[in-house]
């Protein structure tokens, strides 16, 4: 086999939407960058990880981009492996796309649905998660309400883990979409400043979020209610505003989070229409953002309480792009996880 | 590599490329549309200088694009956290086209390998010839080329091919 350096990781500021350097410019770049081994047998938040890291698994999502425009959406490179979408929580589109992701590796995928399985007659998640293993799963993708259930899991077997959102403590594999959806609009992640609006004190997404952006050199910036963005946020890097208004105009980057409405009612939230007028993104709102303020949201979206419809679908709006990158994400995850013995 | 010999310097590496052109040129079906893909790294850089080559002599319908093989390599297992994932980058339709597949040098023929699955996977060619810089003896698979630039007949010595674009300079060492 040939050996070649510009195997190397490329200049970790490479941006997903640069103009392409030049082979010479590309080669002696990953000539000085040192040979980066990836080593982790589990994801299970950003919290962990290394700039270098995260800059691996966006690099490696970038080759994974194109498998999913081609006629034929799929890759031999997981032939033969197992990987099980554990559920313990309802979720459409994370689960769809991780099935998806494994699928076009040439993966195995296995479905296991909480709600319709022996979990609701009693069994252990120590038993559940043995009794999968027992089958020769390669995988878990874990969602649970619990945070830490997939570090729970780890040591309950030897096979891969990766956390598909753990109750409000985080989801990575979101976090990396939002980056990499990010870097490829923007062309870095350096400087730029990132506003999250929302229910911030239960949100994993903005955990991911932050712990991801605030490595890679991001300003992130959590606005909500006062009820919602406790001040105590700042200890972990994030500057805290109860003004969207107020920090809208130098955002490069607005990620508007879902409205849980099964919290609209409870005592730490205001009534719809107050938190519209206050925390909503609005078409006269946007005005008085950067022309090229990039617009994301996780989904599902409640049209018209967080973000307007003329907003979501408007052209700095990134939200279906997000769910196109969800694949090459988790095709990278799964694929960089499984590379390890 | 104190005990390397050059095997081609920059002119003679020029030379053999135009002679390369010029047999790519004779053995083009009229009428057929070509598609030059180079295998990441240096076949990359080779395909972009016949395809300039191919050019200069007038062939019109040609495109150009980049193979990685990394996913579709036999040795994934063995490879483990060292492979590295890169985009393949062919933004055209090769079905139906004379597809021209580039590499520096062919050796076991396990990237070759590789590189026609993926192929297969974009599309399906009008036919696909593979075009090495160096063949060197040592093959673990019933493949071999249509066109060389340079055939190795000792057995078991390395070779290495250093390009202007990636390496800053024009040289094929032998031992």
């Amino acid at each position: 086999m040939k050996k070649t350096t510009a195997q190397n990781e490329p200049p970790l500021p490479s941006g997903a939407s640069q103009a392409k350097a030049t082979p010479a410019a590309q080669a002696s770049s990953a000539r000085k960058e040192k040979e980066f081994v990836w080593k982790r047998r589990h994801l299970l938040g950003l919290e962990d990880l290394s700039a270098e890291e995260l800059w691996h698994i966006l690099n490696t999502a970038k080759g994974f981009q194109p498998v999913s425009t081609r006629s034929i959406k799929k890759v031999p490179a997981l032939r033969g492996r197992v990987v099980v979408n554990l559920f313990f929580e309802d979720s459409t589109r994370t689960r769809t796309s991780f099935t998806l992701a494994a699928q076009r590796l040439s993966a195995d995928v296995l479905e296991f649905n909480a709600s319709r399985s022996s979990v609701s007659k009693g069994e252990s998640l120590r038993d559940t998660v043995r009794n999968i293993e027992a089958m020769g799963v390669d995988t878990f993708v874990i969602r649970h309400s619990a945070a830490g259930a997939p570090h729970y899991i780890t040591r309950c077997t030897d096979r891969h883990v990766v956390n598909a959102g753990d109750g409000q403590h985080e989801h990575p594999t979101q976090g990396l979409i939002d980056i990499f959806t990010i870097l490829e609009r923007k062309g870095r992640i350096e400087g730029l400043n990132v506003v999250i609006v929302g229910d911030i004190a239960h949100s994993r997404v903005a955990r991911s979020n932050l712990w991801g952006l605030t490595k890679l050199g991001a300003n992130v910036t959590f606005v909500g209610p006062t009820t919602l963005v406790p001040k105590s946020f700042e200890q972990l890097g994030a500057k805290v505003s109860h003004n969207l208004d107020a920090v809208l105009k130098d955002a490069d980057v607005i990620n508007m989070l879902r409205v849980q409405r099964e919290r609209i009612a409870s005592q730490v939230f205001p009534s719809t229409q107050e938190y519209v007028r206050l925390f909503g993104l609005t078409r006269e709102r946007l005005a008085k953002a950067k022309p090229d303020v990039l617009i994301m949201h996780p989904g599902p979206i409640n049209r018209g309480v967080e973000l307007a419809s003329e907003v979501a679908d408007g052209p700095n709006s990134s939200i279906l792009r997000q769910v196109s990158n969800g694949l090459a994400i988790r095709m990278a995850v799964l694929f960089l996880l499984n590379q390890v013995p | 590599m104190a005990s390397s010999e050059v095997l081609l310097d920059a002119t003679q590496i020029a030379g053999t490329l135009d002679r390369l052109v010029s047999e790519i040129r004779a053995s083009l079906p009229d009428g057929v549309p070509v598609g030059v893909i180079g295998i990441r790294s240096r076949g990359e850089i080779l395909a972009a200088r016949l395809v300039a080559g191919l050019r200069k002599l007038g062939v019109q319908d040609i495109e150009t694009g980049v193979l990685d093989i990394t996913l579709y390599r036999d040795d994934l297992a063995e490879l483990g956290p060292k492979a590295r994932v890169r985009a393949t980058e062919i933004d055209f339709d090769i079905t139906g086209r004379y597809v021209i597949l580039v590499d520096d040098v062919l050796y076991t023929g396990r990237s070759a390998r590789s590189a026609l699955d993926a192929l297969v996977d974009l599309g399906r060619p009008k036919a696909i010839r593979l075009v090495v810089l160096v063949d060197r003896p040592g093959r673990e698979l019933p493949i071999q080329a249509d066109l060389v630039g340079v055939r190795v007949s000792v057995p078991d010595v390395p070779v290495t091919v250093h390009l202007t674009e990636s390496d800053g300079v024009d040289e094929v060492l032998i031992g």
